[in-house]
């Protein structure tokens, strides 16, 4: 019992599993589900980063950047196509690319922490202003206009696969959101518990000597990167469907801290803390957008610089190690109080 | 003739503004390695300071030369205190520390002063340059700019504090061993450094009307010229501020100011790759 391991997977616990998609499942049946479809969006959002900070080590300042890529993506794609099958697919496909790209220039290029940093956040402004500036009908793709600040309105919302006049909205499309919520959890499990995640942690752990062993870090990295994107993406997709509008707001950097707070706050390391970090917070953000007495940027920041310096390892992995804590004093407490008994009994107490 | 005048000086400008507000934080990140994102929100309360002194009837250039750079530095004393200090060797987490910060003080100034425009009039007045109008104020700008890296290097390079900062820079435990607390140098660090960036707040104002969001315009300019300089404090941030200074203005005067911001933000990208040390880790290495 020597510290608790650094490797933080872990098998996957199906019974929690299960309550929570017993859950997901059974909550259209108690509340509406408007809000409860964007907190899911949030946590596949914060799961995208979740798998790429916790796991693979690589803090990505901007993830902002492929969420709006896929929002904006869906939107031009659908309202050229005129159905939703292929333009959804583009919204993975378009920001993994993306993604491949930049982490690719990164991470063979060995850039790493801080200047990382820079790069990540420099792409999310280099589309915030770019978006910003499309106003106006010279910016367009094939029949969308890209609307400066106003972003894209009315563009054909999801719908079932092969027929563009069944559209998915209000409860189904929620159904659409919790599946691929879950599904992606189930394949970063996947992903964590394949070889190619076991390298990941190895080299999150320890790079050099990763390489060592004769596996490329940088083409290791530049993946997971890309698969980040590509859930990122998906989320972005999503979440147009949800607010059928999309702005140059998704790639804020309001937007890119606030994925940065539900996943560090959820915890770093696991896959349920994100997803946790996204729903609390989020929904304490919705909450707190009713009023006007307390500004919402104030709670989360106040919140990021608290957990940082208190909790570094985010809320679950503290209440982890908090219950192995607990369970190794009650199990010392039995013996201890065993060894009493056994003292007394035989009179030599 | 006189258009190519006006291009230069506004490429000077631009130069003088991001050497200007890049001061404070690469005071902080060559001295200490540490990343303020919280900079873009001491440069924003700096500007507030400024406009509400002269609103309450002091003189504006006292207020942007003297108060502004006193209550940021004050605040930023604080901040290093409660926060900085606790983080020192966690380069990541005190980006992230600093990132809540900077929301935090959104929020705040949100919560005192309103989330409304604020402005105060430029004490200088415009002049002409041939057919051109030119504002005086950026003359100014530009003379507070040189100024102010000149300042900075003579207090490096010839005064008691500056020896025994760079000594600390260089090599901690040595400057420790000999008498100098390092805790004690990085404190005045961080606050000189907070206090740059309130001068630059407090001088900028009246250009830019203010805020509280406006901190975030300042932070990627300061942050891409301070991290592609390099760790050398003034010969790494004039040499960023003059690439990116000239590169932004000619493709704005070219295109449109949108797309000289977006060339400026792309080239940084494109140097950090190919320098991940910035420019002063590649050359002029043995520069302050």
């Amino acid at each position: 019992m020597t510290g608790h391991p650094t490797f933080g997977i872990g098998r996957i616990r199906w019974g929690w599993f299960i309550v929570g998609s017993l859950i997901l499942l059974l909550l259209p049946a108690v509340t509406g589900t408007n809000t409860p479809t964007l907190l899911l969006i949030w946590a596949l959002f914060a799961l995208s980063l979740g798998l790429l900070w916790g796991f693979a080590g690589i803090l990505s300042f901007g993830h902002a950047a492929y969420f709006g890529l896929g929002a904006y993506t869906y939107a031009i794609a659908s309202m050229n196509v005129g159905e939703s099958t292929g333009p959804l697919l583009l919204a993975i496909v378009l920001p993994a690319a993306v993604a491949a790209v930049i982490g690719a220039m990164m991470f063979y290029g060995r850039i790493s922490d801080v200047y990382m940093g820079v790069i990540t956040l420099v792409v999310t402004l280099i589309l915030f202003k770019f978006m910003s500036a499309t106003a106006g009908d010279a910016y367009r793709i094939g029949s969308a206009r890209l609307g400066g600040f106003n972003g894209i309105p009315a563009f054909p919302i999801l719908n079932v696969p092969g027929d563009a006049s069944v559209t998915v909205y209000g409860t189904p499309f929620y159904y659409v959101v919790a599946v691929a919520l879950m599904g992606c959890y189930l394949l970063c499990r996947w992903i964590l518990g394949s070889y190619f995640g076991q390298v990941l942690i190895g080299i999150r752990e320890n790079e050099a000597r990763v390489e060592l062993l004769g596996y490329s870090a940088p083409l290791y990295k530049t993946a997971i990167f890309t698969i980040s994107a590509a859930m990122a993406g998906l989320a972005g997709c999503l979440f147009a469907n949800w607010a059928e509008i999309v702005t140059p707001g998704v790639f804020s950097l309001g937007q890119s801290a606030e994925v940065i707070i539900w996943t560090i706050v959820g915890g770093l390391g696991t896959l349920a803390g994100p997803i946790a970090g996204a729903i609390v917070l989020g929904y304490l953000k919705l909450l707190l957008g009713q009023q006007t007495l307390i500004d919402n940027s104030l709670v989360l920041g106040a919140i990021l610089v608290l957990v940082v310096l208190l909790l570094p390892s985010g809320l679950l992995p503290a209440l982890t190690r908090w219950r192995e804590r607990r369970d190794v004093a009650r199990v010392s407490r039995r013996q201890a109080s065993s060894t009493r008994r056994r003292r007394s009994q035989r009179g030599d107490a | 003739m006189d258009y190519a005048a006006v291009v230069f000086l506004e490429i000077l400008y631009m130069i003088a503004f991001l050497a200007l507000t890049s001061a404070g934080l690469a005071v902080v990140f060559g001295m200490m390695r540490v990343i303020n994102l919280a900079h873009g929100e001491f440069v924003m309360i700096g500007g507030y300071t400024t406009i509400f002194c002269n609103r309450a009837g002091l003189d504006i250039w006292f207020s942007m030369l003297v108060i502004s750079p006193l209550v940021v530095g004050i605040i930023g004393l604080i901040v290093e205190r409660l926060v900085i200090r606790h983080l020192y060797g966690r380069m990541i987490d005190t980006m992230l520390a600093t990132w809540g910060l900077s929301l935090l003080m959104v929020g705040l100034v949100t919560l005192i002063f309103g989330n409304t425009a604020v402005s105060v009039t430029a004490p200088i007045q415009s002049y002409q340059v041939g057919a051109y109008q030119m504002g005086g104020y950026n003359l100014f700008i530009i003379a507070i700019g040189i100024l102010v890296m000149l300042l900075l290097w003579l207090v490096l390079r010839y005064t008691r504090v500056g020896l025994v900062a760079r000594g600390a820079m260089q090599n901690a435990e040595i400057a420790s061993s000999l008498g100098y607390n390092p805790q004690r140098i990085y404190m005045w660090t961080f606050t000189a450094g907070a206090a740059l960036s309130g001068l630059a707040g407090g001088v900028m104002a009246p250009l830019t009307g203010l805020l509280p969001s406006s901190g975030s315009l300042y932070i990627a300019k300061s942050f891409i010229t301070v991290i592609t300089g390099g760790a050398a404090i003034i010969s790494g941030t004039l040499g960023s501020s003059i690439i990116f200074g000239t590169v932004n203005q000619i493709v704005s005067f070219g295109s449109t100011p949108v797309i000289g911001e977006i060339a400026m933000l792309a080239l940084a990208i494109i140097l950090l790759r190919l320098m991940p040390q910035g420019i002063t880790g590649r050359f002029f290495r043995n520069s302050t």
